[in-house]
């Protein structure tokens, strides 16, 4: 059951892989625009953690392991943001930026002699008899273990925001550091430990570009994955299950272009190439159009520095 | 303990020593980073501070400073003036290329001209060029408030998939033996941006960034343009207050950094570039971000930091091959000079004290 050369089957079911990074990224970041600090460095963060992990991988031999270095890598850069902004009240936007361009100069830093490296696959979580069903076994059945990881952590997010003290907590602080400092919450604490979330989160969403879905170590391998993931938590109006709505849209659309390419579809590559990009744009420029004004469901401190006067 | 305490009015002192302190700092953690890669630190940062303006072969590297640094300061100051509205232009790399892509394409539709008209419409159509492509973002924001960061980014990967098309399809050198990459502007007198004064690398490119910073320097401290650009910045509620129009000043702002950095480009690929090809652009959109900040979003600061930033790409290429430092490491470099300043500029508007008891 083909259409124009494409396998619908196939589609949905690559498309849940290659949507892993960006939903990581952006849950994480989600979590730390909900704390109302805005990160720019996703892109960068990841980037390190592609690096970290496969580096770990390929040495280790475990691709476990990488996933872990990866998150540990993603996090550590992440720190550096969190001191800047939170010790040092530095601008976030742009310190967020300098975390993008500092992690992409390491990780081409770091990564050199590790080229044409392949790393150990990340293996299906479930038997094959299960995978080979038709239809369902490929699309719920045959992924790696980190797709239902992501989808996980997409469940386990929404519950912890909506319903737990931790993400009351979280929230108090986004929405007015002043209330939450007089309610005596530590406001700079608590978004380090977000920030820090929100960079493992990413160092593992970059770690399964370079472990899952490449897989292997080239410069600048994220290409951009991160700045899809700040627009996606836009889109998402803050909310982790549209994250992952949004961020199987832009899989869809990334795995579609890719197969049009292969399949020959008439339209030059280029213009597939860049369409990823021009549909984030219309959809940024859907959504905020929207809903003008204040109540476009952001944090209303975001990107605001709290520093406790009394 | 320390604590931060803030300042009743931002210290003069700091706003001026920050820049050397960051320097400063970023050569000390350099420096352990370039020992811990196994290299001589001093050698370092001696072939990269030092050698470019007094070495040996300083009579060709300063020339290059120019080069470098006129881009730069070119881009730079288009950002310093949408960042101190509060208007985050992020994507000149995309202006830069589309600039670079408008200018290049009108010299060579009438290749191969003599007329010298040729070169000033291709400044101009430049200039169009990235203005267009930062138009995008700045509507976007005006008519639907859609967030100009993201837009601006986005359109650096359309921008290089585009540079991508053109240099192997519609600007491709019909004469190139299938090669990628257009004509070379080298052979093409008539819209080259060859040399003025070539010991000091001045090409039209220099020029037109030194004019602008004197130019953005009189509507910042002279211009009531200048006045609304600060006042967005440091209080938005009072420029509204005041009649500024935020549709107006991001149309504005984003208009002139887009025209620059277009400008920036267009210089480049018809001089020290040559031609279109895949990669001529070198992230010079991205660097100028650094600069922006370095220059503390002043234009004549920002003069300095482009010659600083100019000094870290030559002397950088120049440790790059006498000492084999990977050129990544001087991206971390720049990297770690904007973390240091961002870091230390803390103490224009707080002071350190130390907490003794309770308050």
């Amino acid at each position: 059951m083909d259409i124009g050369g494409i396998n619908p089957v196939i589609l949905i079911a690559t498309l849940m892989a290659s949507a892993v990074p960006i939903l990581m990224a952006a849950l994480g970041e989600t979590v730390v625009e909900r704390a109302g600090v805005l990160n720019l460095g996703v892109e960068g963060m990841m980037v390190i953690g592609a690096l970290g992990g496969f580096v770990v991988a390929v040495h280790t031999g475990s691709p476990v392991l990488g996933f872990i270095g990866g998150a540990v890598c993603g996090a550590a850069l992440s720190l550096i943001f969190a001191a800047l902004t939170q010790i040092f009240l530095a601008n976030q936007v742009a310190t967020g930026l300098a975390l993008t361009l500092f992690g992409l100069g390491v990780s081409s830093l770091g990564g050199q002699g590790y080229n044409g490296i392949k790393p150990p696959p990340t293996g299906q979580l479930l038997p094959d008899f299960l995978a080979d069903l038709p239809v369902v076994g490929p699309i719920v059945f045959g992924h790696d273990w980190m797709v239902y990881f992501s989808i996980l952590m997409t469940a386990v997010l929404w519950w912890v925001l909506k319903s737990t003290r931790i993400g009351l907590i979280i929230r108090a602080v986004g929405e007015s550091h002043e209330a939450a400092h007089a309610l005596g919450y530590k406001v700079n604490r608590i978004r380090l430990m977000c920030i820090a979330f929100g960079g493992a989160m990413a160092g593992i969403g970059g770690a399964y570009v370079s472990l899952a879905r490449v897989p292997q170590w080239v410069d600048g391998i994220t290409a951009g994955a991160g700045w899809i993931a700040l627009a996606i938590v836009v889109f998402a109006s803050w909310k982790p299950w549209r994250v992952l709505i949004g961020a199987y849209l832009f899989g869809g659309i990334t795995v579609l272009q890719l197969n049009l390419q292969v399949a020959g579809s008439g339209i030059p590559v280029e213009y597939l190439s860049m369409a990823p990009y021009l549909i984030t744009i219309l959809v940024l420029v859907i959504m905020s159009a929207g809903r003008r004004g204040k109540a476009n469901g952001a944090p209303a401190s975001l990107g605001q520095n709290f520093h406790a006067s009394r | 303990m320390f604590r931060l305490e803030k300042r009743p009015t931002p210290s003069k002192f700091w706003l001026y020593a920050t820049p050397p302190v960051a320097v400063i700092l970023t050569m000390i953690a350099g420096g352990i980073l370039f020992a811990a890669m196994g290299k001589n630190p001093f050698e370092v940062i001696r072939t990269i501070f030092w050698d470019p303006i007094f070495g040996e072969f300083a009579f060709y590297l300063r020339g290059q400073l120019l080069v470098k640094a006129g881009p730069l300061i070119l881009i730079a100051i288009g950002l310093a003036l949408g960042f101190r509205a509060g208007i985050w232009n992020i994507g000149a790399e995309g202006q830069y290329i589309m600039g670079a892509i408008f200018g290049a394409a009108v010299g060579l539709a009438v290749f191969p001209t003599e007329s010298r008209w040729i070169f000033p419409v291709m400044v101009v159509a430049g200039a169009f060029g990235g203005w267009l492509w930062a138009m995008i973002p700045a509507i976007l924001k005006t008519r639907f408030n859609t967030n100009e960061i993201l837009v601006s980014l986005m359109l650096v990967y359309v921008a290089e998939t585009i540079l991508a098309k053109a240099s192997t399809g519609f600007l491709k050198n019909p004469e190139g033996m299938g090669f990628p990459g257009s004509r070379n502007f080298s052979s093409y007198p008539a819209a080259q941006n060859g040399f003025l004064y070539e010991p000091l690398g001045l090409h039209w490119g220099g020029v037109a960034a030194l004019v602008t910073a004197v130019l953005a320097y009189i509507l910042l401290t002279r211009h009531q343009a200048g006045f609304q650009i600060k006042l967005a910045g440091q209080a938005p509620r009072a420029a509204r207050f005041h009649g500024v129009s935020p549709a107006r000043l991001v149309v504005m702002c984003m208009g002139i950094s887009g025209a620059l950095a277009g400008l920036a480009g267009m210089f480049e690929v018809t001089g020290p570039a040559g031609q279109i090809s895949i990669d001529f652009n070198t992230g010079y959109g991205f660097t100028a971000i650094i600069v922006a900040f370095l220059g503390r979003l002043n234009p004549l600061g920002i003069v300095l930091a482009g010659f600083l930033m100019a000094l870290t790409y030559v002397g950088g290429e120049m440790a790059s091959t006498n000492l084999g430092l990977p050129d990544a490491a001087i991206q971390v470099f720049q990297g770690m000079l904007l973390f240091f300043l961002l870091a230390v500029d803390v103490l224009t508007n707080y002071r350190f004290r130390l907490a003794v008891g309770a308050h």
